[in-house]
């Protein structure tokens, strides 16, 4: 019943384009002109007026061609901070199991923002600009929880007498746009002087692109190659404009995005991680560095590492089912017995590859690639998979 | 004592053939507009489902134009089966687009006769054909007066238009 109420609610929200948060209280983000240029249609997304889709292709279409060209996506709704001060890094490995000593100045790495006990605050890419600079892009539906804990945690530095300063960028100061696909960085290659063949994926550097400068991080949530540009507000649509002049560019929605990621593994937050489990559980245990294992000092350690010692009862796995209706968030997993063993947290159609994708957590005798489940869809078990995630080969641009 | 009794006898009489006429001319009424009216038109639910029905009182369901386009492509259909019993608004199926789930709803009471199988191997034919080829299922109608809560095309038309209106304020 829940997972129908949520169903009907995604069907309100999402298909008839209805918002039931006040769309009038919904901020808009640099590119909000051009979305509705463009045939964008807006939807609240986490507070902000974000296109689904545009009405120059399906979903399904929008998918196929960031997978075969490229295409641009508005994502100035995460929230961008700028860190800087010498104590930086101690800081932010206090609260991430990252290992930022260890890096090299421009490069990026996934992290997580964990509670006392381990569980997921939040996902996000931080970059080490420098020994004494960071820069993070968090998730807009975490804005304020991740605000409030970077605030509180540096307070009690700072306290200590250490240099640190955080600067939040505003919506109306910084846009961020993701160009993703086989022909992106070709693309962007022609409007800066950068040269983008030595940045790998997961590395970062400013740039001007269009004119206008810019960060440049090789990364993304499609599995494609592209990168994400950081902006300022007022320039974004100018640079956005210039990329769209070529034939390989489209703008894609969020509709195109989650099924892209979906096939992608990556993990929705909200959806597949939350306060509720921890990396080891969420299938992420990389994200707990080497060098931070051995030192055991991020937050809810001592239950990570007992996790990657012992085990846990239940892990994400992927889903893949070739036929039938696409399992959704809230649709429960069965044993072959009958018995429910796991929930999917996030599910889609897949239009690269045919069939479904989705992906959940299981009880961890069950997580094996390959071993046949059912999935329970409007009260109909139908046969799947677990299934290796990502579900479609990625194509980062990783130095050989 | 007598006139009085044959006097409430006679009034009884024609009070309850007026009813009768009164019912019996209703029931004709209804059937000339179900054949020259009703059946020739899709009539469309609130939910976005129109019906169509012909003279043995077969409706065909299938789901409006602006459903299909808001749905997306709909790659998966869960159809009702023949025989199954349905009630108007009863949520009797689903389709499924890479965006999201919608269920179907009935827009009229009846049992279903028959589901498209070619809508089962083809979704597409919802987005291609919405009104002609990508019909759902049909079904024969217990209460064909539910017709008339029904929209024809151009009140469907309207409502689309205030519906939309109220979702954009």
């Amino acid at each position: 019943m829940i997972c129908r109420n949520i169903i009907r609610s995604k069907i309100l929200a999402r298909i008839q384009v209805r918002c039931y948060s006040d769309v009038g209280s919904s901020k808009k983000t640099p590119l909000y002109n051009l979305h509705e240029k463009y045939g964008g249609k807006l939807v609240d997304f986490a507070g902000f007026l974000l296109p689904v889709q545009y009405s120059d292709m399906t979903v399904s279409a929008s998918h196929l061609f960031t997978r075969n060209s490229g295409s641009i996506f508005d994502v100035s709704h995460m929230l961008q901070t700028s860190v800087s001060g010498k104590d930086c890094i101690p800081w932010f490995e206090s609260i991430c199991p990252v290992d930022l000593q260890g890096m090299s100045d421009g490069s990026s790495s996934l992290t997580v923002f964990l509670n006392q006990k381990g569980g997921i605050i939040d996902d996000l890419i931080v970059t080490r600009v420098s020994e004494k600079q960071l820069y993070i892009v968090s998730n807009a539906g975490r804005l304020d929880v991740d605000k409030s804990h970077m605030i509180e945690t540096s307070e009690m530095y700072r306290k200590k007498n250490k240099d640190i300063s955080i600067d939040f960028f505003d919506v109306t100061q910084r846009g961020l746009i993701a160009v993703q696909g086989p022909k992106a960085v070709q693309n962007i290659q022609r409007l800066t002087d950068t040269p983008l063949e030595n940045l790998y994926f997961m590395t970062s550097r400013l740039g001007s692109v269009a004119g206008v400068d810019c960060r440049i991080t090789r990364c993304g949530y499609t599995g494609e190659d592209g990168v994400e540009i950081s902006i300022p507000a007022e320039k974004t649509e100018r640079v956005t404009e210039a990329l769209l002049l070529s034939d390989d560019i489209k703008l894609a929605g969020l509709g195109a995005r989650d099924s892209l990621r979906l096939e992608a593994g990556l993990c929705l937050y909200g959806n597949d991680i939350d306060e509720g489990v921890t990396p080891v559980e969420a299938n992420l245990t990389w994200l707990i560095a080497k060098r931070r294992r051995g030192e055991a000092n991020f937050p809810g350690a001592e239950i990570i590492l007992r996790q990657i010692k012992e085990g846990v009862t239940k892990r994400r796995v992927g889903v893949r089912m070739e036929t039938g209706a696409p399992a959704r968030k809230g649709a429960l997993l069965k044993s072959l017995n009958g018995e429910v063993i796991g929930n999917v947290t996030s599910g889609c159609p897949s239009p690269s590859l045919g069939g479904n994708v989705a992906m959940g957590y299981i009880l961890e005798q069950f997580k094996k690639v390959s071993t046949e489940i059912n999935v329970n869809i409007r009260n109909k078990d139908s046969p799947c998979k677990v299934a290796k995630m990502p579900f479609v080969p990625s194509k980062y641009y990783v130095k050989k | 004592m007598t006139l009085q009794r044959c006097l409430y006898q006679v009034s009884k009489q024609l009070i309850s053939q007026r009813f009768i006429l009164q019912s019996s001319v209703r029931q004709v009424l209804c059937k000339i507009s179900y054949k020259y009216s009703s059946n020739t038109e899709k009539k469309f639910s609130d939910r976005h489902e129109w019906v169509l029905v012909d003279k043995e009182n077969i409706g065909t369901v299938g789901i409006s134009k602006y459903a299909q386009e808001s749905l997306g492509d709909v790659v998966f259909a869960q159809l009702p089966d023949p025989g199954m019993q349905l009630n108007a608004g009863d949520e009797c199926g689903a389709l499924e687009s890479v965006k999201a789930a919608s269920e179907i709803y009935s827009p009229v009471s009846g049992t279903v006769t028959e589901k498209n199988k070619e809508v089962e191997k083809k979704p597409g034919l919802i987005n291609s054909s919405y009104y002609d080829k990508g019909w759902l299922f049909k079904l024969k109608l217990s209460k064909p007066e539910q017709l008339n809560n029904l929209m024809n095309e151009k009140q469907y038309e309207e409502f689309l238009q205030t519906d939309v209106e109220k979702d954009h304020t």
